[in-house]
């Protein structure tokens, strides 16, 4: 004992350099979802087919806001008239001032209703739609292969539920009904304003182009600036995300003088970058409202010239008002359009990613006949199956065994030699590219899934706890379990005392994956709830290697509970389980190479009994 | 914000902020001259049919807004550089600020968080800084002068406006005041939608083996059916803003119309003295909807501003301030007592019982400690209390005769390296990966750590030998292959105590135990402490500490423990065959 370095590794997990963790096989079965498969006609026409049960609000919402647009821009005209109707002193028109003010003041509140009618509107459309398109995402997430579900990211498909459908709300519903009433307000105060004089109409129209050339070259100009400013910040984003995510080993390695002259390098290219950006794009404001006030000026002349000589056309001072508000408003929605434009593009690459999970192909239907295991005794049986996750790499070839009601199979070999893919296999997460798999005499494939994998249950190695209380996580399963049967579950699962020490006992809610629950206790409460849902056939990825030593005992100790006079296929990682187990497959390369009870195969002297004699190499 | 100011911007920006700001104002006052200059235009030339004086005034706008734009420009610019220059600044403090902090402070705060502090709120200080100084002068003074030049053409006509200013306020108030919280049960609403989606994802394979997808449905149904109705309730309060404020703006007008022309009949009033008075008007009002909007920005400025001070004034939980480098001598390294606990505790904040609960040991140099126990025993909490990644609430760490506290952090860390239970590597080389405890170190020097952490092998195959890149968090090495480079990595730059805090879990037997001969090798120069849940890890090291909820449940060598420990009796059985206990 005097080396304590040339101890024995630990044999508590057989084989721990071999072990395989779940979705380990799995690497790409599908592409990647295609998003560039719709036009935008297409996502535009889409879309529309989810606003039809809202067209109420959405016509009501364009309408609202067509009148509103209207009354508004009518506003700058009544003044217009109201004025010429106070010329001079003691030559104040009252008779036909009134009847205009009164009007004035209608057509103000008329056009305030509408414009919120029309808010309200788009709103209400809008969250009905972000509604629909997220219930649509999530009713395909169920319905998707598990392929799918293993080979995409969950952040990404999460980022489409949630903030794709939230980009198109945003930016394509409202950004449409802000695009339209832009329109509208353009067309209509180019109607009046040329309804009232063709000539200055003209000034302001001509000029307009000026005002859209000068915003339109310093976007050029600051656009360069902003990319680097923002790859920048991309980069100092990476830095500080790797640096301080690692800021316990910064701290051990007294690293911090270090990583501090990293990230000023990129600090300090960040400021020159961040600077001309910055400054550059800050002038679009002033630059167009210069313009804006050229503009107006041009205007007042042309107008004051017109109310002096007639010349080029007949005008009154409370027109040369009207267009004097015109000039002042008239460029906003150019403003506005530009602004909200980049918003919809975003907007329509959000709909493409929205509708390309909406539309990812739907796992096969179940059988139109099916059969149905009246009787489940647990007999299973491998009839040379076959499967690949990729079709240039096969996985499983020619796959055949069998278990007899109550037998325990257990799995072995190691990482990515296709164990867990056999579990896949039999819940028909994933079906089979080849041969057949049998239960009690029926074929998987020609049975519903949901009767199939009503027989199995399933503890797999990473635990799955949702938000809920104990209790609901207990009886997950099995939803109409009584108190008592969720008390009596969990005490056969060894998890009944640690329950009960919980502040609220079973009623205790666990947050997102169990919370503070350990692993072990974790691995506990999803042995209860098979437990409670007593299923014939157990599958159990026995993997206990994260969970502390004496919790792992009761563990160990629940699973043989469980294991009692079931049908179990276990993906083995304990000696007990392997040593007692009726039949052991070995596993390599996708192939059984061999199979049979613990003691024929040491005698046999291949490749197990290298495997397990291995183990105690160390000790020796 | 205030403090963010004062500590950041104002010293050294203080003559920048003054001369942009009074550029911005003589833009302003330009903008308020002009609807007066439009009046002139009416009163003074159409009405003496004066074309001349027209053209004139057309001419002093144009220049007006020429020279306006030349100051405005000026502005901006000193904008940009106080914002991103001070921006930089608070940067540089915030990050090396958190290089001073602890773990337990980070704890506190949590990563995600600190980060969002570096970069989000950074930034967000950053542009209201700049949105300040571009227009904090603007829309205030614009709304005010607009006013006082209203009020100087008329005074009493100018009281449309102490009617309709305080209207608009009211107007933004009641919206806000009722809105805001509703934004917080509308984010609070989004998150149970990720939630419900997150755990689908996640339990994909339950949730289908259970056949429970119906009610997942219902589950996300009733979420979004929430997060709907509240955002539509948010939206009917949020779509009122605009078109009341408009109604109050426009029945202002109307009022001004109705008085300016009793006004204008009595003689009193021009009538480019109304239309400059329905310009002024419109100018007020559209310039308190930029304040209101310009106030929302500061607010969420002034949020980021507080959540960076969190961070800036928070008093690091260990700190070597006043340590001085402790002379050691080549004795006391080799033959003294490395490592001694003395009545140790250690509380975690907010915790209800300690993690650490009197733990008392010597360890000579050169000597092995194994310390073992279930999750949650205290094992973690105690490596680090003797890397001093904590302090220990109770009782003493010592490291070769001193106080771990007494140490400058930079001297203890030379002394005592760790190999953290998380293998993690940071993007960069092999290389660089390698020197963190050493940034001089030599190739000689790094193939030897490479050798003794069974790594030499490995990464000589590996393209690129020393420089081959690692990728953020070390994912283009395998599990055991990250194990052994951190493992390298803190045997860099000769430490005289390693603490390998489960180091070795993904290490196949044979490279652990080949790993522990050859560390064994080093014992002239090299204590060692070895955390794990593995009885076979620690079983021959020369204590073996046995931890039961923070309390020592044992101490003592394999065989001493085996026939006075329980506990560990337990351990051992269920890990390793009789024979194998015996041995």
């Amino acid at each position: 004992m005097a080396n304590p370095y040339a101890a024995g590794a630990g044999t508590g997990t057989i084989m721990a350099n071999v072990r395989g963790d779940i979705g380990n096989d799995v690497n790409s079965p599908q592409g990647r979802l295609d998003e560039t498969g719709l036009t935008t006609a297409e996502v535009t026409r889409r879309l529309l087919a989810y606003t039809r049960p809202h067209m109420a609000s959405l016509v009501a919402s364009f309408i609202a806001s067509a009148v509103s647009v209207i009354l508004q821009l009518y506003v700058s005209i009544v003044v217009g008239r109201a004025i010429d109707c106070m010329v001079s002193a003691g030559g104040v028109d009252f008779p036909a001032l009134m009847p205009l003010l009164r009007g004035l003041a209608l057509i103000v509140v008329g056009a305030a209703v509408t414009q919120w009618l029309s808010g309200y509107c788009t709103n209400r459309l809008t969250y009905k739609t972000v509604r629909d398109l997220r219930v649509d995402a999530f009713a395909r997430l169920r319905d998707l292969p598990l392929s799918f579900v293993d080979a995409h990211s969950h952040g990404d498909l999460l980022s489409r539920v949630v903030n794709d459908a939230d980009q198109v709300g945003d930016g394509l519903l409202q950004g449409l009904t802000q695009l339209f009433a832009g329109v509208v307000t353009i067309v209509g105060t180019l109607a009046f304003m040329f309804s009232i004089s063709v000539p200055v109409g003209l000034v302001v129209v001509v000029v307009t182009p000026a005002s859209m050339l000068v915003a339109w070259l310093i976007a050029r100009y600051s656009a360069k600036s902003f990319k680097d400013q923002q790859a920048l910040q991309g980069s100092l984003g990476g830095y500080v995300e790797e640096m301080v995510g690692s800021q316990k080993l910064v701290c051990a390695f007294a690293y911090g003088d270090r990583a501090q002259a990293g990230f000023d390098d990129i600090n300090q290219r960040l400021l020159r970058v961040g600077e001309h950006a910055q400054f550059t794009s800050s002038l679009s404001n002033p630059a167009t409202r210069v313009v804006n006030n050229v503009t107006y000026a041009v205007v007042a002349v042309v107008g004051c010239i017109c109310v002096i000589s007639g010349w080029p056309s007949v005008l009154t001072v409370g027109q040369v008002q009207t267009f004097l508000s015109y000039a002042n408003q008239y460029m906003k929605p150019f403003n506005e359009i530009s602004n909200v434009v980049t918003q919809i593009q975003t907007a329509y690459a959000s709909a493409r990613r929205l509708f390309a999970l909406i539309d990812a192909p739907a796992q096969s239907a179940d059988p139109a006949e099916p059969e149905v295991d009246d009787s489940p005794q647990g007999a299973l049986e491998f009839s040379r199956v076959g499967f690949s996750y990729a079709p240039d790499r096969p996985l499983l070839h020619d796959i055949s065994f069998s278990a007899e009601p109550g037998q325990t199979i257990a799995l072995v070999g190691p990482t990515g030699c296709g164990k867990t893919t056999l579990i896949n296999l039999l819940l028909r997460f994933y079906d089979v590219d080849a041969g057949q798999i049998l239960v009690d005499g029926h074929d998987t494939s020609r049975m519903r899934r949901d009767d199939l994998r009503s027989l199995f249950g399933m503890v797999l190695q990473d635990t799955w706890l949702f938000r809920g209380t104990v209790r609901e996580n207990i009886a997950y399963g099995t939803p109409d379990a009584t108190f008592d049967g969720v008390v009596a579950a969990a005490k056969r699962a060894h998890a009944h005392k640690f329950i009960e020490q919980l502040p609220q006992g079973y009623e205790t809610l666990l947050g997102e994956d169990g919370g503070s629950l350990s692993q072990g206790q974790r691995q506990l409460l999803c042995i209860a709830r098979v437990m409670l849902a007593d299923p014939t056939i157990l599958l159990l990825d026995e993997a206990t290697s994260s969970i502390d030593t004496r919790t792992e005992s009761q563990v160990q100790d629940a699973f043989d509970r469980m294991m009692e006079g079931r049908t179990s296929l276990v993906v083995a990682h304990r000696l007990s389980t392997v040593r007692d187990a009726d039949c052991i497959l070995v596993m390599r390369d996708g192939h059984i190479i061999e199979r049979g009870t613990h003691d024929e195969l040491l005698r046999r002297g291949g490749f197990y009994a290298e495997l397990y004699e291995s183990q105690f190499e160390g000790t020796r | 914000m205030g403090e963010i100011l004062r500590r950041f911007v104002f010293p050294k920006y203080r003559g920048k902020i003054v001369f942009g700001t009074l550029c911005k104002a003589v833009e302003v006052v330009f903008d308020l001259i002009t609807p007066a200059i439009v009046a002139s235009m009416i009163d003074a030339g159409v009405a003496n049919r004066d074309a001349g004086h027209v053209v004139r005034m057309c001419v002093a706008l144009v220049v007006l807004a020429l020279v306006g734009f030349c100051f405005t420009l000026v502005c901006q610019k000193m904008a940009a550089v106080v914002s991103q220059g001070s921006g930089t600044d608070i940067r540089h403090d915030l990050y090396a600020k958190v290089n001073q902090l602890a773990p337990a402070d980070l704890d506190r705060m949590g990563t995600p968080s600190l980060v969002t502090r570096l970069t989000n709120d950074v930034n967000q200080v950053q542009v209201t800084v700049a949105l300040g100084i571009r227009l904090i002068i603007r829309w205030p003074i614009l709304a005010v002068g607009s006013m006082v030049c209203a009020m100087l053409i008329d005074a009493r006509l100018g009281l449309v406006f102490l009617v309709c200013t305080p209207a608009i306020a009211a107007v933004f108030w009641i919206v806000m005041s009722k809105s805001v919280p509703l934004f917080g049960k509308l984010q609070a609403r989004l998150d149970e939608v990720s939630l419900v989606t997150r755990e689908n994802l996640s339990g994909v394979r339950v949730v289908r083996a259970f056949r429970q997808e119906g009610r997942e449905g219902a589950r996300f149904h009733g979420a979004v059916d929430a997060q709907s109705r509240t955002a539509i309730a948010i939206g009917k309060l949020s779509s009122l803003l605009n078109p009341a404020t408009l109604l109050v703006m426009d029945l202002g007008v109307v009022a001004i119309l109705w008085m300016g022309g009793v006004r204008v009949d009595v003689g009193d009033l021009t009538q480019g003295e109304v239309i400059a008075f329905v310009n002024y008007m419109t100018q007020t009002l559209v310039s308190i909807v930029y304040v209101a909007n310009l106030v929302i920005t500061i607010n969420r400025g002034t949020a980021s501003a507080a959540r960076i001070m969190e961070v800036l004034d928070c008093d690091p939980q260990i700190s070597d301030e006043g340590a001085v480098e402790i002379p050691l001598g080549h004795g006391t390294l080799t033959s003294g007592v490395a490592l001694a606990l003395d009545h140790v505790s250690f509380t975690y904040d907010g915790a209800a019982r300690p993690a650490v609960d009197g733990v008392t040991l010597r360890l000579g140099a050169g000597g092995a400690l194994g310390i073992i126990g279930g999750t949650g025993s205290g094992k973690s909490s105690l490596a680090n209390l003797i890397l001093r990644l904590y302090d220990a609430t109770e009782g003493e760490v010592r490291v070769f005769g001193h106080d771990v506290r007494e140490y400058p952090l930079t001297q203890l860390r030379e002394l005592v390296s760790a190999v953290p239970q998380q293998a993690s590597l940071v993007s960069g080389t092999i290389r660089s990966n390698l020197c963190w405890r050493d940034g001089r170190a030599g190739d000689d020097e790094l193939w030897r750590a490479l050798a003794l952490a069974q790594a030499a092998d490995f990464v000589g195959a590996t393209d690129g030998g020393l420089d081959a890149t690692v990728e953020a968090g070390g994912r283009n090495f395998s599990g055991g292959q990250r194990q052994r480079l951190t493992i390298a990595r803190a045997l860099v730059g000769r430490p005289r105590i390693v603490v390998l805090d489960d180091a070795a879990s993904a290490l196949d037997f044979r490279t652990d135990a080949t790993l522990r001969q050859s560390l064994r090798s080093l014992r002239s120069e090299l204590t060692c402490v070895i955390v794990s849940q593995r009885v076979s890890s620690v079983m021959s090291c020369d204590q073996i500490l046995v931890l039961d909820h923070g309390h020592m449940a044992g101490l003592g060598s394999h065989a001493e423990l085996m026939r006075s420990c329980p506990i560990y009796r337990e351990i051992c059985l269920s890990q390793l065959r009789p024979e194998e206990v015996c041995a």
